[in-house]
């Protein structure tokens, strides 16, 4: 394969500590290497801003919530309509853009890493088949256990190793990455169109709580030595007051040791948790207490789900709360229960800046990012299409970066946000250097990727590179964002796996990405246990047989599959 | 040998049970399936092998496969609006080329359900759907609503195996734990095994729909003596068990797609559902026919954005159900080719239509002789997927499995020959550009 040198580059590499070094990049067989030799290709970055290629550790991208938000929404898929290429297929949609703009809108921000938020293991083939196809990018993605029969029958009689057991039999079932807990026995409660309502309010039926849910899949994930902590959807999201559950979450991980360099737990969108108050009047931001708490504690990390202003496709494993937000807000409203696992709930929404509501969620999310010290704590995501479209990032960068740029925000939104946010007397602006970390370093570290070349620039590393036209050392980030922001829509160059894949925001290759999974031996009679329960759970109440429901390797294509072990 | 674990690929049920034994290359047992996924998997007449005529009235000469797939791809290259028609009775991997090819000659892709769950797709993108699988209704459901379908003909493992009869972890006594409501316009052999059969005058599903909605949400002085033929009382017992259930399932067919009010009468139908949600737990679901034609319209979304209908003659998809629909493009005799595969428009479609494709050229791509055979001046036989080739289907319930090979055969796959007939348009029109 051939060889590339990358000169000249203002380069940020916070997994290497390296913060704006002008230096050369040599890459070799979609590596990167120690020096080149004369035959490399040389782009010359004249000084420009150079990433490793942005990592999205949790957007959803596939699988059938996805699908039917664009079946839902043909409104959605006529928007940002571009015709096939030779080289491109069309472009379709904004907040649920088909498969193919999917990867290439990645690819032209300078992405080339991101991970489905939500798998349930009896859809995964859907969701790998949507995986599949989604050009450029590599991916993976988190598998839901949060609802799931299996392993609350387990908690509830207390067999942890059969636990362990199921999750690894349930990654490998879908070809997952990660544990990801979506309002813990909120799912199956929803099967009889309830909720639970804290972490202690026992799931109906099955006499466990959300707590022993979360402390199990928690501590047998690390026992599991997974690349990735659990990722954890707290209960109680979208309800004013939910701060105080978001708190009491994180406290249940608090003494759990994690098994690898990286948190414990993580979080997802806090945004959408980080709210004060008892009813949509008085709805308040809580991120102050919220980000307290990150700045006393190192075992945890969140991720922001910021709010965009304009269309957004909610969609989540949390049923429950896309039928109120659908009933309250009149919208259209989709289901997909799925049997013995879990549900979910896709709604259409437009958020606005006049509504006060909408613009305590837009400061919550900045608040988050801008409150907690420590940049690694807190991923840059929007929560992809819950909060907005991912295409957005380059604006919520430019927002973090500049005062006067959320200020420029600020004048459109409802006056009475200010009353109960933080955000207008904020001054923090983070530097090249944070955001390098925000967008694609600590989301590479919290999944546990970097390992597998991702997020970083180091020898060894997948040549994943995007160069920004934009030279750091001449640029005020806090006064030129509109500049910083054209920049990071669309990349000079995005290198993936040693390919230049995108130049000036058009697609030039289109390689298909790998995916990461991994499996986890269980050595113990919890794995006879485990089998002998399951076997029963497909004899009797699942509507396909055992033999036909776990992902075929004819869907994953291009695995990357990482061993692990329980101890 | 006996295969087990076998997928039926006849209807929507997708069954995945099935156990066929194979002696010597041939299928010698079906076991557990129905009668009419038996049958298909038994197999029957297949063309032998691909054929070409230029006078639609006049014989067919056997061709070879090359000469009629390059035959195919001329007339797919040279013409101004093919319609590309069927995708049902095959596995995804086929429909993904599909898309393709259909970009590739600019050509509008149409999937059966054009004639049949069209308008459930309208009813979806008015209201949403608010579904799940069919293992959940197994479990769950205490209230069975059959709406328009008639499952002990069209589905018949789909009591036994998913609605009515099969135990679940709540509905633990089968039969018994539920109540099973049909709303038909004829009493028909489902309705026949229900504990309620309200019989709706036809074309009058809207206004009982609306009555039904009326007194769930307590506002029943509003509702007349009957509607739609049914009498209020009844229409109040019905309300009062839906708004009862724990969890309600409605099931809903043709009868309510097809009739007067065709996607209106979804969106109401979908409206009953969401809003009896604030009582129990409900759920709707449409009973699609052809085993995976619910995958075309996965694939078909997550390719272009749109479920179906899709027009790709401006190089980027554009979809209008009313004027991208296959009988939209024919009756306004638009059509200047058209392309059937895994479908059969010959059958289903109004004789305006069939008119317009007996003056273009005609491709039929099937491993049987259809109606669609008799208007075509090709055709090209294939596998049958899912006994003689592996593949992705979609239930109706959106749960996608893999097809199980059960017999080898000479036969080319669907994705084989659109695979050279892409690679030929594209060398024909890479000529011409
Ligand atoms: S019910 Fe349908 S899928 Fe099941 S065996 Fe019969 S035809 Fe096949
Ligand atoms: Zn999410």
């Amino acid at each position: 394969m051939s060889e590339m040198l990358i000169k000249n580059a203002t380069v940020y590499d916070p997994i290497n500590g390296v913060n704006g070094d002008l230096m050369d990049i040599a890459v070799k067989d979609g590596k990167i290497v120690d020096s080149a030799s004369g035959s490399a290709q040389v782009i010359d970055a004249g000084g420009r801003l150079v990433y490793p290629g942005g990592v999205d550790a949790h957007s959803h991208i596939a699988g059938s919530k996805v699908n039917i938000g664009r079946i839902m929404r043909p409104e959605d898929s006529r928007l940002g309509l571009k015709a096939r290429t030779k080289l491109t297929r069309a472009y379709t949609g904004y907040t649920v853009p088909n498969v193919y703009a999917m990867g290439y809108r990645y690819a032209e921000m300078g992405y080339t890493t991101a991970f489905e938020a939500a798998i349930p293991i009896l859809k995964a083939r859907h969701t790998h088949e949507e995986l599949e196809e989604i050009p450029i990018i590599d991916k993976g993605g988190l598998t839901l256990f949060g609802s799931n029969w299996m392993v609350m029958d387990a908690i509830r009689e207390n067999d942890q190793d059969r636990l362990a057991a199921y999750v690894a039999w349930g990654l490998l079932a879908s070809r997952g990455w990660g544990v990801k807990i979506v309002n813990p026995g909120g799912g199956e409660a929803w099967g009889f169109g309830k909720n639970v309502s804290g972490l202690d309010d026992p799931v109906p039926n099955f006499e466990v709580t959300p707590r022993q849910i979360i402390r199990n899949l928690a501590e047998v994930n690390e026992k599991m030595n997974l690349p990735h902590s659990i990722h954890l959807h707290c209960n109680n999201l979208g309800k004013p007051g939910n701060y105080e559950t978001t708190l009491a979450s994180f406290d249940i991980c608090k003494d759990i040791k994690a098994s690898r360099d990286r948190q414990s737990l993580h979080v997802t969108h806090v945004q959408f948790n980080s709210w004060g108050g008892n009813h949509w009047g008085d709805m308040e931001s809580k991120s102050d207490a919220i980000a307290d708490y990150l700045n006393k504690n190192d075992f945890l990390t969140i991720d922001m789900g910021q709010l965009v202003f304009g269309s957004a496709t909610t969609m989540t494993a949390d049923g429950p709360v896309q039928y109120a937000n659908a009933r309250l807000l009149k919208a259209r409203w989709s289901n997909g229960d799925v049997e013995l696992e879990d549900t979910s709930g896709v709604t259409p929404l437009e958020y606005h800046p006049q509504s006060y509501i909408h613009g305590i969620m837009w400061a919550i999310g900045l608040e988050l990012a801008l409150l907690t010290k420590d940049p690694w704590q807190v991923l840059m995501t929007t929560d992809h299409p819950n909060g907005g479209p991912y295409v957005n990032y380059p604006m919520v960068m430019t927002m973090l970066m500049s005062k006067k740029r959320r200020e420029k925000e600020m004048a459109k939104i409802a006056e009475k946000t200010f009353e109960r946010t933080s955000i207008a007397g904020i001054d923090r602006e983070l530097d090249w250097y944070d955001i390098a970390i925000k967008t694609r370093a600590a989301h590479a570290k919290v999944l546990g990727i970097i390992e597998q070349g991702k997020g970083h620039l180091g020898v060894g590393a997948d040549a994943d590179i995007a160069i920004y036209d934009i030279k750091p050392d001449e640029t005020d980030a806090t006064v030129e964002f509109d500049k910083v922001e054209a920049a990071f829509r669309r990349s000079a160059y995005t290198i993936k796996g040693g390919e230049v894949v995108a130049r000036d925001g058009e697609i030039t290759a289109t390689p298909m990405g790998r995916t990461f999974w991994v499996r986890t031996k269980v050595d113990n009679d919890g794995y006879g246990r485990m089998m002998d329960d399951l076997k029963l759970k497909f004899k009797n109440y699942y509507s396909v047989n055992m033999a036909n429901y776990m992902v075929q390797d004819e869907y994953v294509e291009r695995p990357v599959v990482v061993d692990t072990e329980y101890k | 040998m006996i295969i087990k674990d076998v997928l039926c690929p006849f209807c929507g049920c997708l069954c995945d049970d099935l156990a066929v034994e194979v002696v010597d290359n041939k299928v010698v047992d079906v076991k557990h399936a129905c009668k009419i996924g038996a049958s298909k998997i038994r197999g029957h007449d297949r063309i032998k092998a691909p054929m070409m005529r230029d006078d639609k009235k006049g014989e067919f000469r056997e061709v070879s496969y090359d000469e009629a797939i390059n035959e195919s791809a001329k007339i797919l290259a040279n013409s101004k609006r093919p319609l590309l028609y069927g995708w049902a009775s095959g596995v995804c991997e086929m429909m993904k080329k599909g898309v393709l090819l259909t970009e590739e000659v600019g050509g509008i892709i149409d999937n059966t359900a054009s004639v049949c769950h069209g308008p459930s797709a309208l009813g979806v993108h008015e209201k949403g759907l608010p579904t799940g699988t069919l293992g959940q209704f197994a479990n769950r459901a205490d209230v069975v609503v059959f709406w328009g379908c008639n499952p002990v003909q069209a589905h018949p493992r789909h009591m036994g195996r998913y609605s009515v009869f099969t135990k679940g972890f709540f509905a633990n006594k089968g039969r018994r734990s539920r109540k099973v409501v049909v709303f038909d316009v004829r009493k028909t052999d489902t309705a026949n095994l229900a504990d309620e059969y309200v019989q709706v005058n036809p074309g009058e599903d809207y206004m009982v729909l609306s009555a039904l909605r009326a007194i769930v949400a307590e506002k029943g002085d509003v509702v007349p003596e009957t509607v739609g033929g049914v009498p209020k009382e009844k229409l109040v017992e019905v309300a009062e068990t839906m708004k009862g259930a724990q969890f309600g399932i409605v099931y809903f067919g043709m009868g309510l797609t097809q009739s007067r009010g065709k996607y209106k009468n979804i969106d109401n139908a979908v409206s009953l559902v969401t809003e009896l949600n604030a009582h129990g737990k409900h759920s709707i679901i449409p009973m699609r026919g052809h085993y995976n034609v619910t995958g075309f319209g996965q694939v078909c979304a997550w390719e272009t954005g749109f479920v179906n209908a899709v027009d790709m003659s401006r190089g980027y998809p554009y979809y209008n159900p009313g004027e991208t629909c296959s009988n939209d493009l024919l009756m306004r005799e638009e059509i200047d080719a058209a392309f059937i595969i895994a479908g059969d428009a010959g059958a289903h479609f109004p004789a305006q239509s069939i008119a317009r494709m007996g003056k273009v050229p005609v491709i039929n791509i099937d491993p049987f002789h259809s109606a669609s055979t008799e208007m075509a001046n090709i055709v090209i036989p294939t596998k049958v997927s899912g006994v003689e080739l592996e593949g992705t289907a979609y239930r109706m319930d959106g749960v996608s499995l893999r097809m199980r090979k059960l017999v080898d055969v000479d036969f080319p796959s669907d994705e084989e020959v659109l695979d050279k007939i892409i690679a030929k348009v594209q060398e024909i029109k890479g000529a011409s550009s």
